[in-house]
């Protein structure tokens, strides 16, 4: 239902092997659940009327992120930028990438396309998609002769 | 057990029961500061807590979501959970000028070195 997007350039830096293997170490020995591995970390909620999507994009300012949904399918897409108040100085430690993202969910049903609100909070947007008012199921009266 | 008891217990095992998840984490340094930026999405910045004791630095925030009323969840790849780090630090910092802020779920900590620790240039004079 959810797919995920290739991350940046991963197979160019030799690297990030080694740094994944690293994670899974940690959490082994200390028990920590994983970090999340595809960005953004997606969750979704469905109801009759509505879907309801939250995606957490720390560290993205909201004008960098696009949301735009097609048919049934919507899609959180845009860049997380290196931070500008990063000092110029040697790096110790660099465990949260940057750059373009884009991941996509496929919902049951098609969506009002004008009437999907995105909000955004503490680096967690939360996105609303109302149903298409002709996809929802009709109740039909049955009457009796 | 009195009342007030039984509800510490019944507190303490629901934060029990949070899953502790260790942040990513950036960590910079120049010769003055120390700085770090650690991804904390959904916290906001009343539950963080940062302390420094002795050179330990523990960097720990609860963060809670909120399912939507009557809806049903079909994908799930975060919720409530319990940010907690620590860090080492190998140089001496200036307690009283450590800065922290929070923009977009990410924590911005300066930790500027104390006097001593920051690396002093001497002068070589040529004699005769």
């Amino acid at each position: 239902m959810v797919y995920p997007m290739a991350k940046l350039d991963w197979t160019l830096d030799p690297f990030s092997g080694i740094q994944q293997l690293q994670r899974e170490m940690d959490r082994l020995f200390s028990g920590y659940t994983p970090a999340v591995e595809q960005f953004p970390a997606l969750n979704l909620w469905i109801s009759q009327d509505e879907a309801v999507l939250a995606a957490e994009v720390p560290g993205v300012d909201p004008k960098d992120v696009e949301v735009s949904v097609v048919g049934n399918v919507v899609t959180v897409a845009g860049e997380r930028k290196a931070d500008a108040s990063a000092p110029a100085a040697e790096q110790h430690r660099c465990e949260r990438e940057c750059g373009a993202f884009s991941r996509s969910a496929r919902l049951p049903y098609e969506v009002e396309a004008e009437k999907v609100q995105a909000r955004y909070e503490h680096g967690v947007l939360r996105i609303t998609l109302p149903r298409k008012e002709n996809t929802k199921p009709r109740r039909i009266a049955i009457t009796e002769e | 057990m009195t009342a007030q008891t039984d509800i510490q217990t019944k507190r303490f095992e629901q934060e029990q029961k949070l899953p502790v998840v260790a942040p990513a984490t950036d960590v910079y340094e120049s010769e003055k500061e120390i700085v770090l930026f650690v991804d904390v999405p959904g916290v906001s910045p009343d539950q963080i807590e940062v302390s420094l004791e002795n050179r330990t630095l523990t960097i720990s925030a609860r963060r809670e979501t909120q399912d939507p009323a009557e809806h049903k969840a079909v994908h799930r790849e975060f919720g409530s959970a319990e940010y907690r780090r620590t860090f080492t630090l190998t140089k001496d910092v200036d307690r009283n000028a450590i800065t922290a802020r929070i923009k977009n779920g990410v924590l911005r900590l300066a930790l500027p070195k104390a006097e001593a620790a920051q690396p002093r240039r001497i002068a070589v004079h040529a004699e005769g």
